[in-house]
């Protein structure tokens, strides 16, 4: 039986775990302020509230409910919109309505959950970050500028936070019904009771992580499959630092790669590619193994991670192996890996003061959109010269993919115009692009070319970027 | 006055068609749709799907009591495909289950034999073969064919516009309950709510009486739900008064991406002459639409094309031609502007390749052209134009030489970015252009406690009509808004509605809610002068107080309506608005179809990523006629979410077809609509100050379709910012400008000229 709180209440249900968690909101619960848009975590009008103990902490992150089974909320706290609810207006719907940001209304919900969000993370009370909280909310309606400036007043509430823990500071000040302040111990006291995950199912299960794409791919059987739930496994979890290494459990999500203290450290600028990575509700759901297993030749997060020559270890639960992420795709969606095997651990070597690293990434719309081109570049340079460089691509080929040719020229020679012309004329012989939804095959090469002068362009400023482009 | 529904909204309180409380016994229903564009129907197979559990019936066409027939202007669209297949995703069978989960599981099951035949996607293609929904029309004024020899320049070229989904968040839907004696109540997510009664009647085979249409609000319509919600109205209507039992279809997004119209992409030809001083005196246009299988409301959309042939402009000399081409594409419909936006596109292009060829701005032309009040457009109605006084106002205000001159100065000294700015001038006219449909009814209750009812036939769907309506029965009564309440907008209480489109839904009925409250006013001052023994036309109603000579009295609003009450005299009124003076012959292609012009300019500034070939939008700043604005707010947002639709439609939004007349771009993920980072930095609204009277209710002009035009003026600044880095891009006028269109514009792969890429862009993708 799996348990949870939702809203303000402790509710338990025997429907399947692979029950999606907004069937379970509208057609078990009757809470139909959750709306329905799209199914696939792309309009955010399902948005809720999970929120998990981790150590000490209570921490809150928007979920789409669409794309949410039920198997991972053993022991959580679902927040839908009626648990945000107080007698008049919260001051986030107050801004809402103050600044006309609803029109038609069935985004809105979900506007007001991501913004619930924002109120309930550590995130640094600035309008940006207020913005930010909504990238996986579309509206049709309103054009966003009036969502902006409500965005903007949500902020301004946060404003005298000074560092107070969110759930007792929105409690406080009324941003959100007192009962989130009593959330913490009836959490605790769920979590002493039976874990949901520990039994392993017979045959061959599904493995599930974030269900981000599982949900969308397989969304018509996903219900009935025996699920084998990976998202709250303590062990997959985590990004640590290990002498030289970077080591990332296979549940890790994106936003925890985003906050993590050892990218931040040797990667400042990881964040900001993380941002071109899908939105924020999908970015707490999805995990950095699922991106991997999910092969899609143009997954942001493997292309990163191929530069940077990640090495996974699997395991099928009682024999565990290691391989380069660079070895574990064979062709279109095919992977190197038994159906009981998953990815438990990722993990790669820190860079030192010599290393460069950039991503670059073109979609149709810059947010939330897959790209029709990604590239990764990770480079050791030493007196102007490059002793190392691995370019990858995505969306060029049935699989994301290194540039061995166009990378390997690199090595040995000093930076220059000529050097980087030569080498984006060797990656589009290794490339293969197809027509397709995401552009043409004649965009595609022109695109990689353009993306690999980008991160040059990007790494050291000094180039002559006319003699680049030209 | 903010929208009455912000509250609920917010909440989560709103109802929507899928939130309604299901009625004990309700089935759901889903339908088998056609996996191809064109084709005969050898053989259907059904048994499997009967089998699976849950199922009730599958209804297919032979089920049809009545006709088997949901076109509205002309009778060529079945509700079920009979022998022949049209479009991939047109209705086959409509399967009813005792769940949701069933019925699609079910459809899955069902099997069709269908023998494929050609397929057309491309809409000069059906043109060359003859298949027109209608025969073609022509606009004309002067003698184009004469003033040529008077031009200095003479240049022409085509124009290509793709299509646009309508986005609407909330899918399609419908629910059907049975009633006593064979009635039926619908809810529908429809701004037609009569198109949509009279539509079940049909199919049933039964009079409009026995069914009715009832509508909470819609989560966005844009023209998606005018005459596209009539289809799955009909479905439930079918299965429930044939089960007796109440049946329910909610599209999941799929469903609805494959199965609806959109709005019309065109192909278009134009030729343009301007004397030595760049007056242009000639214009001719051939307009492609591409109508897809089904008339639907195409060859209104045509109309109205044509109606805005020549944009802001003057033209002395004009011939517009347009037809509307059959092809295998889901008939495509109605969609925020109607046909206007796609003409305008033409005119900018047209005026913007004059200007590249002659290497002036664009806008030295546009503002030489503007249209003046007096000047008569090609469909023989004189301007009353607001053209010149916007534009002025734009450029003084917006400091357009000072904007200028930064695009210069930072596009000198950049390499890897570039800016282009843009003038977008709009007039756009109010009105049905079938000048029948200009007609609304309304119902006014005052209940004896002073409380008020309103009725009207005008669906919300977020644009805030309700609340327009609800600030005019306060206004005319003087009482505080929070006595009045809107009603559900139902066939029942308001018959024989026009559909909530054409940006004339508040003027139609608010005129409509207005006549009915005067009446009700004029009762109840007549009983208030018999009250106070004195003359009508001393007394007034003012902030719920009954005043005699402007001095207030013992009456108040209240007690006012329950002494009318006592003495016997009607609180309710019904009343009927018919817009004057428009009117327009057919056979003559003239007439006077608009109540008025909206007139605004748009001026944007956009920036071009010369290296990745991605773009944004640092403003758009306008000057819009208003008239006088009875609700700032409401309004704002109609222009803010107007502007980045339609730069969502000039810049993001690709309907990819494949030659097989597939939709590739058939979800979220492949299909984009502008999210909070693609809108503009800033978008500034200036109210253009106007004291001229209109026809608008309370002076307050239509707003919901003329600020989507604003957003063209957002593909010239990115096409001037391409032209800043590569002067010779042999760009195409072919929109939407996405990443790939201007990367490629940027490095024009060699060789390869002036392609067209959406004519390329509807036929590239594998057919797989």
């Amino acid at each position: 039986m799996l348990k949870f709180i939702l809203n303000n209440q402790e509710v338990s249900t025997t429907l399947p775990t692979g029950t999606v968690l907004l069937d379970y909101i509208r057609y078990d619960q009757h809470l139909k302020g959750t709306k329905i848009g799209c199914r696939e975590g792309d309009c955010g009008a399902c948005t809720v509230l999970v929120g998990e103990l981790t150590g000490a902490q209570l921490r809150y992150r928007s979920f789409t409910s669409c794309l949410t089974p039920l198997g991972n909320l053993q022991g959580k706290h679902v927040v839908t919109v009626e648990g945000l609810n107080q007698k008049g207006l919260n001051p986030i719907q107050q801004a809402i309505v103050d600044e006309s940001a609803t029109q038609c209304g069935f985004c809105t919900p979900g506007f007001v959950m991501s913004l619930a969000g924002f109120c309930l993370s550590e995130k640094e009370a600035t309008c940006q970050n207020a913005v930010a909280a909504v990238d996986g909310n579309i509206c049709r309606c309103t054009g966003y500028k009036s969502i902006e400036r409500a965005a903007a007043r949500v902020a301004h509430l946060l404003e005298e936070r000074n560092g107070e823990e969110p759930t007792t500071f929105v409690a406080q000040r009324q941003i959100l019904p007192d009962y989130f302040a009593g959330i913490k111990p009836r959490l605790r006291a769920l979590a002493a009771e039976a874990r949901l995950n520990g039994r392993v199912p017979d045959g061959v299960p599904q493995f599930v992580g974030g269900g981000t794409d599982l949900y969308v791919q397989k969304h018509e059987t996903m219900r009935e499959l025996t699920a084998q739930f990976l998202f709250d496994q303590p062990s997959l979890r985590g990004i640590t630092r290990e002498g030289n290494r970077c080591v990332i459990g296979g549940a890790a999500t994106v936003t925890d790669l985003a906050e993590s203290t050892v990218l931040r450290e040797f990667f400042p600028e990881f964040r900001s590619f993380l941002r071109l990575v899908s939105s924020t509700p999908i970015r707490n759901m999805a995990t950095v193994a699922g991106n991997f297993v999910n092969a899609s030749p143009i997954g942001d997060l493997t292309i990163m991670f191929l530069a940077l020559n990640a090495q996974l270890v699997l395991s099928d639960g009682e024999m565990a192996r290691q391989m380069a992420l660079r070895e574990f795709y064979q062709g279109y969606k095919q992977l190197v890996k038994t159906p009981q095997e998953s990815i438990t651990a990722i993990w790669f070597e820190l860079p030192d003061a010599h290393t460069k690293f950039n991503f670059e990434k073109v979609s149709k719309r810059t947010h939330l959109d897959i790209a029709s081109v990604n590239s990764a570049c990770h480079l050791t340079v030493s007196d102007g010269f490059i002793t190392a460089a691995s370019l990858s691509a995505g969306g060029v080929g049935p699989t994301p993919r290194l540039l061995p040719k166009a990378s390997t020229y690199l090595v040995g020679r000093e930076i220059s115009e000529e050097i980087i012309l030569e080498s984006v004329a060797l990656a589009q012989l290794e490339i293969a692009p197809i027509s397709d939804a995401r552009g043409t095959e004649t965009y595609k090469r022109l695109l990689l070319s353009q993306l690999i002068k980008a991160h040059f362009l990007t790494l050291f400023p000094q180039l002559n970027a006319t003699k680049l482009l030209r | 006055m903010k929208n009455i529904d912000s509250s609920t909204h917010v909440k989560g309180q709103s109802l929507y068609l899928d939130d309604i409380p299901l009625v004990a016994g309700t089935l759901f229903g889903a339908a088998f749709i056609s996996p191809v564009a064109h084709g005969h129907i050898e053989q259907l197979y059904l048994a499997e799907a009967m089998q699976q559990p849950g199922v009730v019936r599958i209804f297919t066409h032979k089920d049809i009591t009545g006709e088997n027939q949901i076109g509205g202007i002309i009778p060529d669209e079945p509700l079920l495909a009979e022998h022949e297949v049209d479009f991939c995703g047109m209705p086959i069978a409509f399967v009813v289950a005792t769940s949701d989960h069933a019925a699609r599981a079910a459809v899955r099951k069902i099997k069709a034999a269908i023998e494929p035949l050609p397929v057309i996607t491309d809409p000069r293609v059906a043109h060359a073969q003859g298949e027109l929904i209608v025969p073609p029309r022509t606009f004309k004024l002067g003698a184009p064919e004469l003033a040529w020899e008077h031009c200095e320049y003479v240049v022409e070229g085509s124009a290509d516009t793709n299509g646009q989904e309508h986005l609407y968040i909330e899918t399609q839907c419908a629910y059907a309950i049975p009633q006593e004696n064979g009635e039926l109540k619908i809810y529908s997510s429809t701004q037609s709510p009569t198109a949509s009664q009279r539509t079940a009647a049909r199919v049933l085979g039964v009079p409009m009486h026995q069914v009715e249409v009832d509508v909470i609000r819609l989560g966005g319509g844009f023209g998606g739900k005018e005459d596209q919600a009539n289809a799955w109205v009909a479905l439930c209507a079918l299965a429930a008064y044939h089960l007796g039992k109440p049946v329910k279809y909610v599209l999941d997004r799929l469903e609805d991406m494959q199965m609806t119209g959109k709005r019309h992409p065109y192909s278009s030809d134009f030729k343009i002459g301007l004397d030595k001083d760049l007056n242009i005196l000639a214009y001719e246009v051939d307009f492609y639409q591409n109508a897809g299988a089904a008339a639907d409301l195409s060859p209104a959309i045509m109309e109205r094309t044509l109606f805005h042939t020549t944009s802001t402009y003057f033209i002395p000399n004009v011939r517009a031609t347009a037809y509307s081409c059959r092809t295998h594409l889901p008939p495509n419909t109605a969609f925020r502007g109607f046909g206007g936006p796609q003409a305008k596109f033409v005119m900018e292009s047209a005026i913007a390749k004059v200007a590249e060829e002659l290497g002036i701005d664009a806008c030295v032309i546009q503002k030489k052209n503007l249209n003046k009040t007096g000047d008569e457009f090609p469909f023989g109605q004189k301007a009353v134009s607001e053209a010149h006084a916007c534009w002025h106002k734009a450029e003084s205000l917006y400091n357009v030489e000072t904007l200028r001159q930064e695009v210069q100065r930072f596009n000198a000294s950049n390499t890897l970015l570039k800016k282009g700015l843009s003038f977008m001038p709009i007039c756009f006219g109010i009105s049905f252009t079938n000048t029948s449909m200009n007609q609304a009814r309304a119902l006014v209750h005052v209940y004896y406690d002073g409380s008020v009812k309103v009725s009207t036939g005008a669906v919300e769907m977020g644009q805030g009509v309700n609340t327009k309506m609800l600030q005019v029965a306060a206004q005319v009564f003087s009482i505080n808004p929070a006595k009045v309440r809107m009603q559900t907008t139902s066939t029942n209480r308001i018959a024989n509605t026009s559909p909530s489109a054409a940006s004339a839904t508040a003027d139609l009925n608010g005129k409509a809610v207005q006549l009915a409250c005067l009446a009700i006013v004029e009762r109840l001052k007549q009983v208030a002068a018999q009250e106070l023994q004195a003359p009508e036309t001393a007394i007034e109603l003012k902030n719920e107080q009954v005043l005699l000579h402007g001095e207030e009295t013992a009456l108040d609003w209240k007690k006012l309506v329950t002494a009318a009450f006592l003495k016997r005299v009607s609180l309710s009124e019904h009343a009927h608005y018919a817009t004057p003076e428009v009117h327009f012959d057919k056979k003559t292609e003239k007439g006077h179809p608009f109540a008025y012009h909206v007139y605004g300019t748009a001026i944007t500034v956009a920036t071009v990523d010369c290296v990745r070939g991605t773009y944004s939008v640092d403003a758009v700043k306008v000057v819009h006629d208003f008239g006088a604005s009875m609700n700032p707010t409401i309004d704002r947002g109609q222009i803010e979410g107007g502007i980045v639709q339609g730069i969502g439609w000039m810049t993001l939004e690709e309907l990819l077809y494949d030659q097989a007349g597939r939709l590739r771009s058939n979800t979220l993920s492949t299909y984009k609509i502008p999210d909070i980072y693609s809108v503009p930095q800033e978008i500034a609204i200036d109210a253009l100050d106007t004291d001229t009277d209109n026809l608008a209710i309370l002076r307050s002009k239509a707003v919901g379709e003329p600020p989507f035009m604003y957003g063209i003026g957002t593909y010239f600044a990115l096409r001037n910012a391409i032209k800043a880095f590569n002067p010779a891009s042999p760009l195409a006028f072919d929109a939407p400008l996405t990443p790939e269109k201007v990367l490629l514009g940027l490095y024009p792969p060699t060789g390869t000229g002036a392609t067209n890429l959406h004519e390329t862009s509807l036929s590239r993708v594998a057919t797989s």
